[in-house]
């Protein structure tokens, strides 16, 4: 009953033979134990499950695992450097306090990164309404477009 | 090596702005969460719900569940042995007449009859996730429907009951203050604002949904619980003592990272308490996850209260007395801590800011066939706050007063100062707060930018909240008194280890709060130590000594005294062997930056030589000390803290449209003293967006025959989403507490408390209506404009 694929997850090959309902989120948490995807919601709305398939930003909870045969996925844990350094938009969410419980905070982090191929230096709002696929209950946001706003900036000069 | 660096000239010092130690791991993926963690050989479980409000439960036929692939077992209200009681209630509310309020079984699964959507009938657990939701199909259930009682306000009139034990729905009818003389100070008014109003109800949504693991382990009889609580500890008493019947030593509960909570994680639900009891049973792990649906079906919601409210004033608007009816609907159960929440953290704040000399309320709690309500992020302090401050905004227009000078004239200015509803204040300075928070907001200039919005066809209006709110609900003694079913102190252990590195275990719980970060602060300031040399433990029973857990923004003030207490036990045990070493009395041992000196001189020990002495006691006072340095301690507050702050809202509405445009929000909050503003400025943002979510766009709709919850997911409840709120200015001033030694008040729920009239008496100001129902939604605002100018 299985179908099997075969995907890079943060630089390493890997191949699935799941069941054929198996989501994409349910793949990266439990087969590939990337527990830094978070699940929030059961309608796509909140984000929590944000990661990059191809580049894109995408809700891993709304793809099937039959979908990502032969693509290359980036989770949160694929975003800092090999030696643990952070990746500038994970470094602007900590310097402006970004954060609280941390759980919807990957999603936010993955689709904040996507955005510096879109927004040039952006306004609040063009940040705000950017960020319309993502939910937070702690932050109140403000934070949040802070720390994309400089996330963003400090990308520019960093290597890709 | 450098001295230590102490007062302003230190980066970690109380008062800085340090970024959070707990962000590394949130933000690279390392956080664990309840659901991030499993155990070998680990189950999974799915609970079957009802699908109707009130129903009689004919029959359960689980035998075509039973025989589905990987199910390992199902049990149904049925298979609870009798010794298993039902989920209690921690606040017993006596009513009027002296009668105990009603308190019908909460049973972990249902027995008889569901009560609500989403009531639990069945677990079924299975190999598989898939495996368990497929046969959670396959169970039947034959429901008898009966009618549902789904409004608040005509609950106790319903020809329907929803338990037996409370005819009328009633749970109880409770009054604080003194009725004849506020009745006879409306008699002499010269003027009385009146007003009816629902506060809507609410769904908390933390974004990380409940979820637990459940483990018996056979080789020494005991249990662990992973679980999304605020409070592992008061879970586990509850759990073991009152409904399990499990011993209390034998179950170790650990709430790991957690995913926001406002109140939804403190309570005891029936999933966690059904998987416990299950482990043993199957002699496997369970682990069940929430899926948001079912969040918004038995998460406890917040808020619901249907209120009449009158205040009095004298011809120059000096306020009389104030006199409020409230019906809180409780749920279809009373939840952990439901019953307080409309009395003891709702009634008693009613004096708000002012000196209103006269104050009266009485609160009618009512069952219903809909989820259980509890403390929502204020708990009580919005409801109140939202009823006295827009009966002042409403009664400054009657009486033609602005918003500022209404406030002014009923200012409190001595304190302490004794409420009329039991409440003792003991710092504060309103004025100072109103004086920062209109020249921060420019209301001066607001004439001039009313002008440009009408100008540009838009409608401008300013709205004014000052709250009061009281943290750290305390002492155990009068809450007791008052009906409290469990203590409101709060413990800390600090572990100082050979090398002099510190390992704090503190029975606060933080789920955001950053306290990793804030609690390390204070010890760092305190021992002079570096904070990279202090850990911060918090969330596991087999770890902390005790714990009243995180809710009522009692951490800092509660939790944070506990810890200081511990560490000035350890400071004070140093000094006698530092005394010793230095050959000096102790009592000429001074502490200072780190260093323990004699007083005067420059002969000095490092904490760190200290520490390796008492766990390495070769030259050490063995006669009249014992080895090491590890104290505990605990603290229990005398009164509650009093947080206090005025909102300024400005908005501009869109008359075509009825869209609502928050253009300026101003928040000047005095929270004594402040260990880290940048938290402390996080936690305001995080309240605001909560309030302004209840003011303008969520609110929880059952349909009122079927008691179907209409708003029951992301896509039909408004979640304030980042274009939906405005930058925020928020500032604070401070007069500290006074009864706590870190001077501090709290801050995590001011936010939610305060902004819902400021924005709600904004809009009114705009569109110039009197009131408009929360949420004033486009629909409810273009709708409230239309008749208005019918």
């Amino acid at each position: 009953m299985g179908i099997p694929i075969s995907l890079t997850i943060n630089g390493k090959a890997t191949s699935a033979d799941d069941d054929p309902r198996t989501l994409l989120v349910d793949l990266i948490r439990g087969q590939m134990r990337l527990t830094g995807t978070h699940v929030g919601c059961d309608t796509a709305q909140c984000g929590a499950c944000t990661v990059h398939v191809n580049g894109r930003a995408v809700k891993s909870c709304n793809m099937l695992v039959a979908q990502v045969n032969g693509a290359t996925i980036v989770t949160i844990e694929g975003l800092a450097k090999a030696d643990g350094e952070m990746h500038p938009m994970q470094a602007a969410f900590k310097e402006c306090h970004g954060l609280q419980c941390g759980f919807c905070t990957p999603g936010f982090v993955m689709s904040a990164v996507e955005l510096s191929g879109k927004l040039t230096n952006p306004t609040d709002q063009q940040i705000r309404e950017s960020l319309d696929g993502n939910i937070c209950r702690c932050t109140g946001y403000h934070n949040i477009v802070k720390s994309v706003k400089m996330g963003l900036e400090n990308m520019k000069g960093a290597p890709a | 090596m450098n001295a230590p660096l102490s007062g302003q000239l230190n980066p970690e010092a109380i008062g800085k702005s340090v970024r959070r130690t707990e962000d590394y791991r949130f933000l690279t993926g390392a956080g664990q969460y309840t659901d991030d963690i499993n155990q070998m050989n680990q189950t999974y479980a799915v609970f079957v719900r009802s699908p109707h409000a009130h129903a009689r439960i004919r029959s359960i036929d689980t035998s075509l569940a039973l025989a589905s692939p990987g199910v390992v077992a199902i049990y149904t209200g049925a298979d609870l042995p009798a010794a298993v009681g039902g989920l209690p209630c921690g606040w017993l509310i006596t009513s009027t007449d002296g009668t105990p309020m009603k308190e019908p079984k909460h049973p972990l699964l249902a027995q008889g009859k569901v009560r609500h959507v989403g009531d639990q009938v069945a677990i079924v657990i299975a190999d598989t996730l898939m495996q368990a939701m497929d046969a959670a199909e396959k169970v039947e259930v034959d429901y008898d429907v009966l009618p549902a009682v789904v409004d608040t306000g005509t609950a106790s009139k319903s020809a329907t009951a929803v338990h037996d034990e409370a005819p009328n729905n009633v749970c109880y009818v409770w009054a604080i203050g003194d009725k004849p003389a506020v009745d006879a100070a409306f008699a002499t008014a010269a003027h009385v604002t009146k007003l009816d109003f629902i506060n809507n109800r609410l769904v908390p949504n933390a974004i990380e949904t409940r979820a637990c693991v459940a483990t018996y382990a056979r080789s020494d009889e005991s249990y662990t619980l992973y679980t999304t609580s605020q409070n592992p500890h008061v879970e586990r008493l509850l759990m073991t003592a009152f409904v399990l019947g499990l011993p209390e030593h034998k179950v170790r509960v650990i709430a790991p990272d957690v995913g926001g909570g406002f109140g939804s994680k403190i309570y005891l639900y029936a999933e966690e308490t059904v998987c416990v009891w299950a482990s043993k049973l199957i002699n496997r792990p369970i682990k069940w996850t929430c899926d948001r649906s079912e969040a918004f079906l038995t998460d406890a919601h917040g808020r619901d209260h249907a209120t009449h409210a009158e205040l009095a004033l004298d011809k120059d608007g000096k306020f009389l007395a104030l006199r409020a009816q409230t019906t809180a609907n409780m749920g279809a159960y009373l939840s952990t801590f439901a019953s307080c929440i409309p009395t003891i953290l709702h009634a008693t704040l009613l004096a708000g800011q002012y000196k209103t000399p006269a104050i009266h309320c009485e609160i009618t709690a009512v069952f219903t066939n809909t989820t259980p309500v509890d403390a929502y992020r204020g708990a009580g302090r919005p409801e109140a706050t939202y009823l006295v401050e827009r009966l002042v905004s409403i009664a400054a227009k009657e009486m033609n007063l602005s918003q500022g000078e209404i406030r002014r004239r009923n200012f409190i200015t001595e304190f302490p100062y004794q409420t009329p509803v039991a409440l003792q204040y003991d710092s504060g300075d309103y004025h100072a707060i109103m004086d920062r928070a209109e020249k921060t907001a420019d209301v001066t200039g607001f004439a001039t930018r009313k002008a440009l919005s009408v100008k540009n066809g838009k409608l401008r209006g300013l709205g004014y909240s000052s709250y009061i709110e009281a943290c750290g609900i305390a002492p155990s003694n009068i809450a007791g008194a008052l009906g409290a079913r469990a203590g409101l102190f709060e413990a800390g252990e600090v572990r100082v280890h050979p090398t002099g590195k510190v390992t704090v275990f503190t029975g606060s719980h933080s789920h955001g709060q950053g306290h990793e970060t804030t609690f390390a602060q204070v010890v760092a300031d305190r021992l002079g130590i570096p904070m990279a040399d202090i850990d911060i433990q918090h969330g596991d029973t087999g770890k902390v000594l005790f714990g009243m857990g995180t809710y009522g923004s009692r951490s800092l003030a509660v939790g944070g005294t506990a810890i200081v207490k511990a560490v000035d036990k350890v400071i004070a045990k140093g000094k006698k062997i530092a005394a010793h070493l230095l050959e000096a009395s102790d009592n000429d041992i001074e502490f200072k930056d780190g260093k323990f000196s004699i007083a005067g001189t420059d002969k000095n020990i490092p904490f760190a030589q200290v520490a390796l002495t008492a766990y390495v006691p070769h030259n050490f006072p063995l006669d009249k000390l014992e080895p090491g340095l590890n104290e505990n301690a605990f603290y229990d507050p005398t009164n509650f803290t009093f947080p206090a702050g005025t909102y300024i809202c400005e908005v501009e509405v869109d008359p075509g449209t009825g869209q609502t445009k928050i253009e300026r929000w101003t928040a000047v909050d005095d929270f004594g003293n402040i260990v880290n503003p940048m938290i402390v400025e996080g936690q305001v943002h995080g309240g605001l967006a909560q309030g302004i979510g209840q003011a303008l766009l969520e609110g929880a709709v059952y349909d009122q025959e079927t008691g179907q919850l209409l708003t029951a997911s992301f896509m039909d409840y408004a979640m304030p989403r980042a274009a939906d709120l405005p930058n925020f200015t928020v500032e604070t001033t401070c007069t500290p507490c006074t009864h706590n030694p870190l001077g501090v008040k709290g801050c995590g729920e001011a936010g939610a408390i305060g902004a819902p009239p400021a924005l709600i008496s904004a809009i009114c100001d705009a569109i110039g209506v009197r009131d408009i129902k929360m949420p004033a939604t486009p629909h409810r605002v273009w709708a409230a404009m239309q008749s208005a100018t019918a």
